[in-house]
């Protein structure tokens, strides 16, 4: 089994999800190479040096300093073509989902996307809103896959010695068809929900907006902030600064108490290192029950109101 | 401006999803059906686009059963032009490259100058189709797209990076971008664009590649990670409950 696992990174700084990514590719066995594409290859390559696998190759271009996708689906295309991986590895961010899907369609290989576990050339991703997993087999021998984010842990990652080398590309400009301004920050936001010690979540169960006074009183009563899943605030209803999840805040307050929330992949990874989770959900089998310590089911309109009447008398 | 919306018919989140009998779906004749929810923020995206232009076309196209001529209808409701319908004998599909491939040869001759995609099914969850689709017409792509600034010369996207940055990226046309929720409010259909809708066209067009890369061994239901306590009981008695949890066992106050 030969391996490649594309690496990510900004400013310098190795993406925890890349590491992740070498330790998941460790635990499938056999040849890992790591592939560093950019103007700071040289530098992560020797961070790189002191893991158990067999080379990194560096890719260092002029036309490709920093991520674009069209350089780095010409660029991956030709390492693939050289060193013919089994099986090509990222974690599952946001910029394995701009590219792995154009060398997939470039090379004809089937792209496994999200995957939590797998065992022996099965590949288990969560479908149905996170309700259910599917093992996905593929008859092709090559194939592009991305690890869930925490699906496999950095600390996990062999310690070892390994060597890199850089490898030439054939690239040109033409090849080149967006151009990326520099990535920036929208301004700062009205609530700091990361240092917040309890935090009560609305989700879509909060079904309308004129209901989320109901979690603004039980915030005001037990003292907390209110935070939101993203399709409260894609309707409008709060302001995105109160996102909680992988486009938004990562959290993790005493208390998280959601309200009507599902408990999708990207909201979970916003919020599941919080102490404790109290879930209300009127689905005994919404996924939030899986990493809730306390799952109440039921319909959080009829239960709300009445906890913070409770709550107020005594 | 010619542009082409991908939407999915998918398994609405409300639904009863039973395990179907060979393990290796559900059993889809309990399911609901309803558009793919993000489909829904890129046919407003493509109507804003059009109007904002002032000429052009959107069609929509989706691949399935003859169901998904259901949602074909909303989206013409909406205002969309015309529709391409891909039909399949409705197994669910989890090969988003056949699924591309089968798209592009139906967008033969059409050559469009622009292709939205929603960003992720919610039934499968590939996140891909719509960059496939743009990879294998030789088209630039973009994904999670969050604002456009797209006229008929120019096509600027706002994508979404992660943790709360950002990033404008200037494509080339023609262009494949997916759309990230939130990028707008989708409109209503009016009464007069239901009536509208039932005398636009829909093209039906059979499938033409066949060949699957990768399918479903087995569907299972995802096993506990945490001990949980289940508060399952009359409403009193959960409020009693939560109320101890929040004072001795949290002590929130
Ligand atoms: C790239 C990407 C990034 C994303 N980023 C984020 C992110 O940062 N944050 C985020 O939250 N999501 C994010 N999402 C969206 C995510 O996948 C889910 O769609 C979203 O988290 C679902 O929100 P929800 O739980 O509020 O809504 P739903 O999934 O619609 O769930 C509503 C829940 O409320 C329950 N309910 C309904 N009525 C009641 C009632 N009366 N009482 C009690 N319960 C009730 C239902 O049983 C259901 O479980 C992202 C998705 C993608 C693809
Ligand atoms: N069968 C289909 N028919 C039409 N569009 C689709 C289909 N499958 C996926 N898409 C489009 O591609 C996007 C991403 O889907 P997926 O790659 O399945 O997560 C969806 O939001 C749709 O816009």
């Amino acid at each position: 089994m030969k391996s490649l696992v594309i690496i990510e990174h900004k400013n310098g700084v190795l993406h925890r999800m890349s590491r992740e990514a070498i330790s998941g590719a460790q635990k499938i066995g056999g040849d890992i190479t790591a592939l560093v594409i950019g103007e700071n290859a040289e530098s992560i390559s020797s961070e790189l040096s002191n893991f158990k696998i067999e080379k990194t190759i560096i890719v260092n271009h002029e036309l490709v300093p920093y991520y674009n996708v069209d350089g780095y689906k010409e660029i991956i295309k030709q390492v693939v073509n050289t060193i013919s991986p089994d099986i090509i590895i990222t974690g599952h961010t946001y910029q394995a989902r701009d590219f792995m899907p154009r060398i997939s369609a470039a090379l004809d290989i089937p792209f496994i996307p999200d995957i939590v576990e797998l065992e022996d050339s099965i590949y288990i991703k969560q479908v149905l809103n996170s309700k259910l997993n599917a093992s996905i087999s593929s008859s092709s021998d090559r194939v592009l896959i991305s690890f869930q984010s925490a699906s496999f842990s950095e600390e996990d990652v062999i310690k070892g010695s390994s060597s890199s080398e850089s490898f030439d590309v054939d690239l040109d400009s033409s090849s080149i068809k967006s151009k990326s301004d520099d990535p920036f920050q929208e301004s700062a936001s009205e609530v700091d929900l990361e240092s917040a010690e309890l935090i009560v979540s609305v989700g879509r169960g909060i079904e309308k907006e004129e209901n989320k006074s109901i979690a603004f009183e039980l915030a005001e009563v037990i003292g907390a902030e209110v935070s939101a899943s993203r399709p409260v605030v894609d309707a409008g209803w709060l302001p995105s600064s109160r996102q909680v999840g992988s486009s938004g805040s990562t959290v993790s307050p005493k208390l998280y108490l959601s309200l009507g929330v599902s408990g999708a992949i990207q909201h979970v990874v916003g919020m599941k290192g919080s102490k404790n989770i109290l879930a209300i959900n009127k689905d005994s089998d919404a996924p939030i029950f899986e990493i809730a310590d306390y799952a109440v089911v039921g319909d959080l309109l009829e239960i709300v109101p009445k906890l913070i009447a409770t709550l107020k008398d005594s | 401006m010619k542009i082409a919306v991908l939407v999915k018919q998918v398994v609405g989140s409300e639904s009863s999803l039973d395990i179907s009998p060979d393990n290796k779906w559900i059993d889809e004749s309990n399911a609901t059906f309803v558009m793919n929810p993000p489909d829904s923020y890129a046919i407003e995206e493509a109507m804003n686009i059009k109007e904002k232009i002032g000429e052009g076309e959107v069609v929509i196209v989706s691949m399935g059963a003859d169901s998904v001529q259901k949602v074909i209808r909303e989206a013409l409701s909406k205002g969309a032009d015309r529709g391409i319908h891909v039909q399949t004998d409705g197994t669910a599909f989890i090969d988003p490259l056949n699924t591309a491939k089968n798209i592009v040869s139906a967008l033969d001759g059409e050559n469009f100058d622009l292709i939205l995609s929603g960003l992720q099914s919610d039934d499968t969850g590939m996140g891909q189709t719509g960059v496939l689709v743009g990879e294998l017409l030789n088209m630039s792509t973009a994904t999670l797209a969050i604002e456009t600034d797209i006229d008929s010369e120019h096509i600027r996207v706002k994508r979404e990076l992660e943790s709360g940055w950002f990033q404008w990226v200037r494509l080339e046309s023609p262009a494949s971008i997916s759309i990230q929720s939130g990028i707008n409010q989708p409109r209503y259909p009016s009464l007069k664009g239901i009536m509208g809708a039932k005398k636009k066209e829909i093209k039906v067009v059979p499938l033409s590649f066949h060949e699957t890369k990768q399918q479903v061994e087995k569907i299972s239901i995802p096993q506990k990670s945490k001990e949980t306590e289940i508060i399952n009981t009359d409403i009193d008695s959960s409020v009693k409950r939560i109320v101890e949890i929040l004072k001795s066992e949290v002590k929130v106050f």
